[in-house]
Order: C-alpha cells, then sequence, then structure tokens
C-alpha cells in the first residue's frame, strides 16, 4: 500500500503527512513537484504549506508543476488524492474540486484546535468515520475561507459532496469565513478530498488534540487493499 | 519593447479582505470620503519589439488560464501599455523623446 507525498518548492508537511502514512501502516512514498511520475503510488497526498510562495494565489502555480501533468488526469481517473491546506487550494485551482480558498474573513492567521463535523463518510479518505461524528484536529491558516457561487453550493449540498463542516462558535461563526461553515469537500465520484485542516497532525498519542487525523490513513490504507483483493 | 497590461479583479461578490483593511486604514489618514476600496492586481507582460496581435491573443489566454483564476476574479482589461502616456500620467507632465 503506496501513497505518494508530493514535495512543491514551499511545502511545510509533506514530512508530517509521510509519517501519519506510516503511523497508520502504509509505506509513504516521495513524490517530487518537477517529475510527473508518480510512481506506482495507490493514492496521493497534497501536502499543507506555501507552496511557492503563495504567490499569484495560493496553489495557483504548483497546479502547473510537471507532477500536476501526470496527477490530474490520474484523479480524473479514480485515484484517490487528499489535499490538505495549501494541497487543497492546489485541488480547487486545478478545478478537480469546485470553488476557491480566500483570505480569512477576519485577515488573522489561525493556529487552533478545531472541531468538524464528519458529513460524508462514503469517501475514499473517509470510510473508517462515521457521517455525523465530530472530530478534533489541528487548523492553521490564514487563507481558508470556502468560498463559490450559491448554484454551486447547492450542488455540493445536494449530492452529499460537503465532507466536513466546522462546528461554528456561540456566535455562529466559523474560523475562515467560509461559506456554509464547510471544511472540506469532494469530487462527484469521492475519490478526491481537499480539506483546510490538518489531519497529518493528529495521529500520534502526545502530538496534536487528538488521534481523529488516523482515520483519514486507515480508511485509504483499507480501501486500497479492498479493491486490491478484487480486482 | 513593448508591455501588455493584465487588470484583474476579484469577482463583486466575492468578498475582499484586503480591501477591507485598507477601507479601515483610511480614515485614520483623515481620507474618510471613500465609501469602499478593492484591491486587484495588475500585470505587465513585456516583449522584444512591438505588441502584435498575437502577443496580445496570448496575454488574454494566460490571463484566463494562470493570472486569474474565474471561479473568484475577473480579468477587467488586457491592453498595450503606451508608454508615454504613463509616463505622462506618473509625473504628472508630458515627457517627451524618451524610450
Amino acid at each position: 500500500m503506496k501513497v505518494g507525498v508530493v514535495t512543491f518548492p514551499g511545502s511545510l508537511d509533506d514530512r508530517d503527512a509521510a509519517r501519519a502514512v506510516r503511523e497508520c501502516g502504509g509505506e509513504a512514498v516521495p513524490l517530487w513537484h518537477g517529475d510527473a511520475d508518480l510512481k506506482g503510488v495507490d493514492a496521493v497526498i497534497l501536502p499543507g504549506g506555501f507552496s511557492y510562495g503563495d504567490y499569484l494565489r495560493c496553489g495557483a502555480i504548483a497546479r502547473f508543476a510537471p507532477v500536476m501533468d501526470a496527477l490530474v488526469p490520474a484523479a480524473q481517473g479514480g485515484l484517490p488524492v487528499l489535499g490538505i491546506c495549501n494541497g487543497f487550494q492546489v485541488l480547487t485551482e486545478s478545478h478537480l474540486l469546485p470553488g476557491a480558498l480566500i483570505r480569512n474573513d477576519h485577515r488573522k492567521f489561525n493556529c487552533v484546535d478545531q472541531r468538524l463535523v464528519v458529513e460524508n463518510a462514503s469517501t475514499a479518505w473517509t470510510s473508517d468515520f462515521e457521517a455525523g461524528q465530530e472530530i478534533t484536529i489541528v487548523l492553521k491558516n490564514g487563507e481558508g475561507g470556502f468560498v463559490a457561487d450559491e448554484k454551486t453550493l447547492d450542488v455540493l449540498e445536494g449530492e452529499g459532496r460537503v465532507v466536513f463542516r466546522y462546528v461554528p462558535d456561540a456566535d455562529g461563526r466559523n474560523p475562515n469565513g467560509s461559506y456554509r461553515h464547510i471544511a472540506g469537500i469532494t469530487n462527484e465520484r469521492g475519490n478526491v478530498v481537499g480539506l483546510m485542516p490538518h489531519p497529518e497532525h493528529a495521529v500520534e498519542a502526545g502530538y496534536g488534540p487528538s488521534l481523529d487525523g488516523r482515520g483519514f490513513f486507515t480508511s485509504i490504507i483499507k480501501q486500497t487493499l479492498e479493491s486490491a483483493a478484487t480486482a | 519593447m513593448g508591455s501588455i497590461v493584465v487588470d484583474v479583479m476579484l469577482k463583486p461578490e466575492i468578498l475582499d479582505p484586503q480591501g477591507q483593511a485598507v477601507a479601515g486604514a483610511l480614515p485614520r489618514l483623515g481620507f474618510d470620503g471613500f465609501t469602499d476600496v478593492r484591491q486587484g492586481k495588475r500585470f505587465v507582460l513585456t516583449v522584444d519589439g512591438d505588441v502584435t496581435d498575437e502577443h496580445l491573443a496570448a496575454a488574454r489566454e494566460a490571463a484566463e488560464k494562470l493570472l486569474s483564476n474565474p471561479v473568484i476574479e475577473d480579468v477587467v482589461a488586457v491592453h498595450v501599455l503606451d508608454e508615454q502616456a504613463a509616463a505622462a500620467e506618473g509625473s504628472g507632465e508630458a515627457e517627451d523623446g524618451e524610450q
């Protein structure tokens, strides 16, 4: 079970993501932004960070890196892909996921233990959760406000493609101004998932707010083993 | 040496936190007549020789593909930079001859 983790110039959480894969029983394979080669992996993680310094727009330049020339068609063909934080921004810039991430409405950088509700537990990356389950993982971003036009938001809701929602605070606000409290979404097929919070920082006792992040990695490992068994 | 200007703005319905920050700072400097600020981006693309129609077409394509994100932004202008007009505008007086 091989999970590729892409490193772009400015990626920060690639090593944490690779470590999380290993902690949960998978093999992590480093992938390089400059190589259009997925090295035969079973799934790919686009990690958090500030690829290309967030220049132009977050994820806009990474989207045209050579590795994306291989990844975009593979994802469209069903390869499981998880975009975390900057990785989510790369997925929206690539149009693998709809909408966009803009600067937090309050203009401050977030760094908090964030409660989320799992809305969709049937994607490639969330099958080890239960719909309605509440999890707490780290949220750290400056540009995490999820926006899309009303029609797109309605389609996402109608098709069950909102995967995670922020638990709003007492004033009914979420941490970055995301429309409809959306923290993470998936594509029609359910193989591509993007979210702003960081599951890879919540997989090991003593580090992070919980072990809730493990479910992302155990889900994908289990699903890949199952699809290998039935292939 | 010619240049093409590409102007990109956030769509009107998209929140502009940077513009709001600027709008909040203006009254502190005594500029209290502005009711809103929207911040955009200007790209200046330079070519060898004069700007051709092909250059302009390529600039329009680049504007849609990379310079803007059509989900949240509009390309509001793609035009040839008029160096002399820009210089006159910048200095507040007409300048002649210099390239």
